[in-house]
């Protein structure tokens, strides 16, 4: 994307910039459980923003919560600056794509899409214009007249999306909206739900628990955990810094190593096994404190002959690979017994691969390459 | 030969257990009274062989079919037992749709015991149920002593030996049926469809109206007919139930058939009734068949 870094979309870091979502100390309690424990967050206009968890994390609430069908127990949410605590949801500008799609089966593609129209307060004469719209926007022109039983998934899932948009809400959720569609379809789809999101300008709230997607398809993502959200932030940063060993450890592959850090001006040494040299690496930390270190494994360079001017090496043997056509994973274990995970993208045919099982072999990272953790 | 052989057997089935004995029914329609037994004549007499059976078929005659059609009695029994079944089917729907919803929306482990208390009224007999509401109905019936018990009325209400105890008799008899259905089609309802219409705008009896109501058609439909076809015949619950005035069609044909032992007029009675109810039958199976579509 050819952006000059002042249009960045990036509302979140501007302090003027008002949000159209507000939780404030939001609590909901199923009797005993507690399923959102004091939660606070913003979402801002035109965002995509994703809430990740595992099941059971609370992103599902959270989400019921905005389109009306739970109130939260204590604590208050807000749309664009108003309480919407008492507004059901049949009078909020919030449309709800649902995980079971739950299409109409006794309505055509076009009657579904025209449902929510009917029941708005649209001029009768301008409704099919507008499901027109939506069908052009999903590609959906040609099964106008099918029932929902005679499409395809992936129709189903388009004719779901159209039927939310359709009433131009402020706010579109997306409940798991590409969970029943298989792989290929769903990469497909991510791109195709982004693209939607663009044109509309709809802010849009997805909840999955596939971290690839959310990172695909988000501006922001919030992990959640128990009720909580653990770390909010743009996909790159919730992969690159994480704030916290369970963030690191549910997105992507990642090697933590735990060890006590010794700070000295913005650099912790490590010292984490008996006989090993201790790891360098950058940190925002001031004081000696224990640590995990987490670094991913496609940040480890594997190789056969000791690195030089490498800030942190270390020796082991190939225990394991696991070749995945385009990049390969290799478990390394170390004297001590422990496995590092190192990955290399493999830009050679693998008849030519210098390294197989049993070899001895180097890995080595730089000083930026990892985090240094004490959540 | 495998393939013929298993078509067959359900052909045979049919044609022993309904074409055979409709066609008997048919033949006596066509015969006339005889104080003789079996109580109609003619005979066919194969003694005499080809004009024999020629002398047969040419003593059968349409006479009780014109005399049905001439007395005012037969044609107000079948109207009246039109209404009566068409009320009752309707009142046994206002009954049984709500307890079919309640059945649906309860909960998963409630749901086997609820479906256990409908059927389990069959496990008794039929005709001790009807009997029982005799009991219940009577001026000196429970039901009158508990709402003069609880000051509802004064003096006890007439209710046994009317219609209005005919359509009680009815709804209760044929309730499963109705509501069996019903909850079938509401069951397999997601609910998620009515917070997606909610969702959209609608509010709640909208969305009752706009998708329960259309997603419940079918069972509705089945179960209308699973009720309305059996009451139109229906005899033991008038005649028990029922008063003097209660015209309903089975119990003409009862008096016909045991205490006239008019057999020639009570098969052309059943003919008939047969006739009409071909009618809602191939509505029914078309209603069946459209479900299976659409299922499928």
């Amino acid at each position: 994307m050819a952006q000059s870094p002042q249009d960045v979309f990036a509302p979140w870091d501007d302090a003027t910039e008002k949000p159209l979502i507000r939780f404030r100390n939001v609590t909901k309690n199923f009797g005993d459980f507690t399923a959102i424990d004091d939660l606070t967050l913003d979402i801002y206009a035109k965002e995509f923003f994703a809430l990740l968890g595992p099941s059971g994390c609370g992103k599902t609430t959270l989400m019921r919560m905005l389109a009306g069908f739970e109130k939260p127990t204590t604590g208050t949410i807000e749309l664009d600056g108003k309480d919407i605590a008492n507004v059901p949801p049949n009078q909020r500008a919030v449309n709800m794509m649902f995980q079971s799609y739950a299409l109409f089966p006794h309505l055509s593609v076009y009657e579904n899409i025209a449902f929510g129209l009917k029941r708005s307060d649209m001029d009768k004469a301008d409704i099919p214009a507008r499901v027109d719209e939506m069908l052009r926007l999903t590609r959906l022109q040609k099964f106008a007249k099918r029932k929902p039983h005679q499409i395809s998934g992936g129709q189903r899932q388009r004719v779901a999306l159209a039927r939310s948009l359709a009433k131009a809400p402020k706010l579109l959720l997306l409940d798991e909206p590409l969970g029943a569609l298989d792989k290929k379809l769903r990469h497909e789809t991510q791109f195709e739900l982004m693209d939607i999101q663009e044109k509309t300008g709809t802010t849009f709230v997805i909840v999955t628990h596939d971290q690839e997607e959310a990172m695909t398809v988000a501006s922001r993502v919030a992990v959640m955990d128990a009720g909580v959200i653990v770390q909010v932030a743009t996909p790159d940063r919730i992969y690159e810094t994480p704030n916290s060993v369970y963030v690191a450890d549910f997105i992507g592959e990642v090697n933590l190593i735990e060890g006590h850090a010794a700070v000295d001006n913005g650099v912790a040494t490590i010292s984490w096994a008996e006989g090993q040299p201790p790891i360098t690496a950058k940190t925002d930390l001031t004081a000696d404190t224990q640590c995990t270190y987490a670094v991913r494994p496609e940040k480890i360079t594997i190789t056969q002959h000791e690195p030089q001017d490498r800030p942190n090496k270390i020796k082991g043997a190939v225990l394991d690979i696991a070749y995945l056509g385009n990049i390969s994973t290799y478990h390394v274990e170390l004297p001590d017994g422990k496995v590092i995970k190192a990955q290399t993208a493999n830009d050679r045919r693998i008849a030519r691969r210098s390294f197989t099982w049993e070899d001895t072999v180097w890995l080595s990272w730089t000083d930026t390459a990892g985090v240094v953790l004490t959540a | 030969m495998r393939r013929f052989t298993l078509i067959a057997i359900p052909y045979l089935w049919l044609f022993a257990l309904f074409v055979v004995p409709f066609l008997i029914v048919v033949r006596i329609s066509f015969s006339y009274y005889e104080l003789s037994i079996p109580p109609y004549g003619p005979q066919l007499d194969l003694s005499t062989g080809w004009d024999g059976v020629k002398a047969f078929f040419a003593e059968l005659n349409w006479d009780n079919y014109a005399f049905l059609t001439g007395d005012d009695l037969y044609w107000k029994a079948y109207l009246s037992s039109l209404k009566i079944a068409l009320i009752a089917t309707f009142l046994t729907l206002l009954v049984g749709f709500p307890i079919a919803y309640a059945m649906a929306k309860a909960a998963e482990e409630w749901r086997p015991m609820l479906m256990m208390l409908i059927i389990l009224p069959f496990w008794t007999s039929f005709l001790i149920r009807v009997y029982a509401w005799i009991g219940i109905l009577g001026t000196e019936g429970y039901l009158n002593q508990l709402m003069l018990g609880i000051g509802l009325i004064d003096a006890p209400l007439t209710i046994l030996n009317t219609n209005v105890a005919v359509y009680i008799g009815i709804v209760y008899t044929y309730l499963p049926f109705m509501v069996l259905p019903i909850y079938a089609a509401l069951e397999k309802m997601d609910d998620s469809l009515l917070e997606a219409a909610e969702d959209l705008g609608c509010t709640r009896t909208q969305a009752f109206w706009l998708v329960t109501a259309p997603l419940a058609k079918s069972g509705i439909i089945a179960g209308c007919f699973l009720v309305f076809i059996p009451s139109l015949g229906e005899f033991v619950i008038p005649s028990l139930l029922g008063g003097s005035d209660t015209l309903m069609i089975g119990k003409v044909l009862w008096e016909e058939f045991f205490s006239n032992r008019d057999w020639p007029v009570a098969s052309t009675v059943a003919v008939i009734l047969l006739l009409i109810l071909i009618i809602p039958i191939i509505l029914f199976q078309r209603n069946e068949q459209k479900q299976r579509e659409t299922d499928g």
